[in-house]
């Protein structure tokens, strides 16, 4: 219906930013209206990945495996969904018009592109608050969380995505061996998420030979769009990527 | 722009209203030594050993402002207390001294003592879980203070229940959102609970309650909990597995009707297990009396047996509890802080003899109560209540666990109103 009204690019046939204009920031400990499973058995993921997944098969089907957490425009599961196009990848974002562009996104890019961006979807949630609705235990390999509003105030730290309590959800989302990727340019923020990351006795950081070897590295900086408004703007990136760990008990 | 209803709790509800009422609580000695109300801010304990009334060893009638949550350690050596006035009180049960003190920065909501009564825990309104260690029941005459270690947190969200699960492996927390979450109970909880065993997922209201059901053949247990939604859920913990749900509301026909187009199914607003495991009481909400759920553990299954209605008086109990060595359940109704009565609160104590093996309920007399007379007038406050303020009591106790469990709600206007009157937002304009 939108159309015609050059909602969609001439050029790339994808929906145009501008027509999903969004407020800034949301705060994270609001309560909004949208929908949140019960459970993670009851995501009906075969309306994600209705190629891939078949919704009266929940025991044996796919089960999505990586997560971009805040995913803005979603540049980094684009990336990432033919870089790895046999893993079920979701985004989990606040914002309800950036979700929407993002499954426009989506969409557009399926159609495009017969047979591909089957693998990638989106869902608009608070992820400090729904994590264990939408993974099971143990149930996903890579966590991202690509430049993270940063919440300066000391009394608001509490509200940043990264947090000691909030590393205990994310362990428990991620399989032992799986990773978490985070980067930011505000030093302050890639300071803190290290020394969370760092202070945790369920995760271990990579090393700079695993980092090197890992294709996904690369990509933090450069795919997504806050990323690239920071390199074009010749900022510094301050990353802390972690795995995974058995705790030592 | 899309009207939220937004609901800011965990930074604006340290401010309660005024109209605020506590629900009364009640809590059984393990092997019925005692037994303890907690009415406002008053602490009532009675002796049903010495059939007598206690008085508190530091002088105090319990606390400074309305409490919230009680709980006996596992061999009834210790008590603890704590609510609004930010004080967690470890009381010794032999001599009712209060031995250690702890200091919260925000309300509680929520204690437990661990099975071998080395770590006391409580959840403060942020929906943090803090621990201290405690070094036995010291014989120091002076209150201890202990500075507590924060252990874990529900995001953002009321925490309405901690236990310590029958092995004391877990620590179980369950919250105002619908979230019971398992986290296993570290060697060293001053340091933090991070790992996580499971969440249990089904309730779709607030989690009002929850306890553990174990018998001989399953002595690990399982978890029953009672929900807003009307359910009473029978789950494997340790993975989180729903087993069953009661539909307690709609199978007892208690559908109210409120007036408008929707009939709603009264909210669980405690529940309490048999020893053995095979029976739970229910209270529900405008209930009189309580319904008994069958529990049978080796098919799994939550069904209700009996519903027993207290007729005589409008006794619609806020708390229950039980010991292990007696078949009495005990219920107590009450609220603080009546308004514009001659009783500015009310505690009715009732005991039903259900949890026998396979007797008929009875819903002892007054008379019939251990301790009787002396024991109605230490926990209730005064013999006999009137049937106008019992009418009364109801309404306020319906208001007082809905302020207690049900999330405020604010609409974008009142938010922003309620925006303004903040000096930390000044601050920075
Ligand atoms: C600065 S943007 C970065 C977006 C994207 N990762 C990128 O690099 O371009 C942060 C995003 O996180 C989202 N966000 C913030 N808190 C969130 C939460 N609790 N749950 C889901 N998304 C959240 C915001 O709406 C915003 O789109």
């Amino acid at each position: 219906m939108l159309e015609n009204e050059a909602y969609l690019s001439k050029t790339t046939h994808l929906p145009r930013k501008r027509f999903f204009r969004a407020r800034a920031h949301s705060n994270p400990l609001s309560d909004s209206h949208f929908p949140v499973p019960i459970s993670p058995s009851h995501v009906d993921y075969s309306l994600h990945y209705p190629q891939l997944v078949v919704s009266s098969d929940t025991t044996s089907s796919k089960k999505v495996e990586f997560a971009d957490i805040g995913c803005g425009f979603g540049g980094l599961l684009i990336s990432l969904a033919t870089l790895f196009p046999e893993t079920l990848m979701i985004g989990m974002e606040l914002r309800d018009k950036v979700t929407e562009y993002v499954k426009e996104r989506i969409l557009a890019l399926r159609k495009a592109n017969p047979g591909q961006y089957q693998n990638v979807s989106v869902v608009r949630t608070n992820s400090m608050k729904y994590i264990p609705n939408y993974f099971q235990k143990a149930q996903l390999s890579k966590m991202f969380f690509l430049f993270p509003d940063p919440h300066f105030k000391e009394k608001n730290h509490r509200r940043r995505v990264i947090s000691p309590y909030l590393l205990d959800e994310y362990a428990y989302a991620l399989r032992v061996g799986g990773i978490i990727y985070t980067i930011t340019d505000v030093e302050e923020l890639g300071e803190w998420m290290n020394s969370c990351l760092a202070g945790h006795p369920m995760f271990e950081a990579l090393t700079q030979k695993e980092l090197e070897a890992d294709p996904v590295v690369k990509l933090l900086s450069s795919a997504t769009e806050e990323g690239q408004k920071v390199s074009r703007n010749g900022g510094q990136t301050f990353q802390a990527i972690y795995r995974r760990i058995t705790p030592i008990s | 722009m899309d009207v939220e209803s937004i609901t800011e709790e965990t930074e604006l509800h340290d401010k309660q209203s005024e109209l605020d009422v506590a629900p009364a609580l009640i809590a059984v000695h393990p092997t019925h030594h005692s037994l303890v109300v907690a009415i406002g801010s008053e602490l009532r304990v009675f002796d049903l050993q010495g059939s007598c009334c206690v008085i508190l060893g530091d002088g105090s009638s319990g606390h400074k402002d309305s409490i919230r949550a009680v709980s006996y350690g596992a061999n009834g050596k210790l008590f603890v207390s704590a609510g609004d006035d930010k004080l967690v009180k470890i009381w010794n049960t032999d001599t009712w001294q209060c031995i250690y003190n702890v200091s919260s920065e925000k309300r509680v909501t929520a204690v437990a003592i661990s099975n071998d009564g080395h770590y006391v825990s409580f959840a403060d309104k942020f929906g943090v879980v803090w621990v201290v260690e405690l070094e036995g029941l010291h014989q120091s005459s002076a209150v201890v203070e202990k500075k507590p270690a924060p252990m874990l947190s529900h995001y953002c969200s009321i925490i309405t229940g901690l236990e310590f699960s029958p092995d004391g492996k877990y620590i179980v927390s369950a919250d105002r959102d619908f979230k019971i979450r398992v986290t296993a109970f570290p060697t060293k909880p001053l340091e933090g609970a991070h790992e996580i065993q499971s969440f249990c997922l089904g309730h779709t209201k607030f989690v009002s309650c929850f306890t553990f059901v174990c018998n001989q053949e399953y002595p690990q247990g399982f978890l029953v909990s009672g929900s807003g939604d009307s359910t009473v859920c029978l789950w494997e913990y340790e993975s989180g597995t729903l087993l069953n749900t009661c539909e307690v509301g709609a199978e007892a026909g208690l559908l109210q009707s409120n007036g408008s187009e929707e009939d709603i199914l009264p909210v669980i607003t405690d529940l309490c297990a048999s020893r053995d495991g095979s029976l739970v009481a229910v209270a529900v909400q405008s209930l009189p009396g309580v319904l008994l759920l069958s529990c049978n553990l080796s098919v799994k299954s939550l069904s209700i047996v009996r519903k027993i209605t207290i007729t005589e008086e409008a006794f619609i109990p806020t708390c229950l509890s039980t010991s292990s060595t007696s078949e009495l359940l005990w219920l107590v109704m009450g609220v603080s802080n009546l308004k514009g009565s001659v009783s500015p609160s009310l505690a009715r104590v009732r005991a039903i003899s259900c949890f026998g093996q396979n007797s008929e309920p009875i819903i002892l007399a007054d008379s019939e109560i251990p301790g009787g007379e002396q024991l109605l007038k230490t926990l209730q406050g005064n013999l006999s209540i009137e049937k106008e303020v019992f009418s009364r009591t109801a309404e306020a106790v319906k208001i007082a666990m809905n302020n207690l469990l049900i999330k405020k709600e604010y609409n974008v206007e009142n938010r922003e109103y309620r925006k303004r009157g903040r000096n930390d937002k000044k601050k920075y304009k």
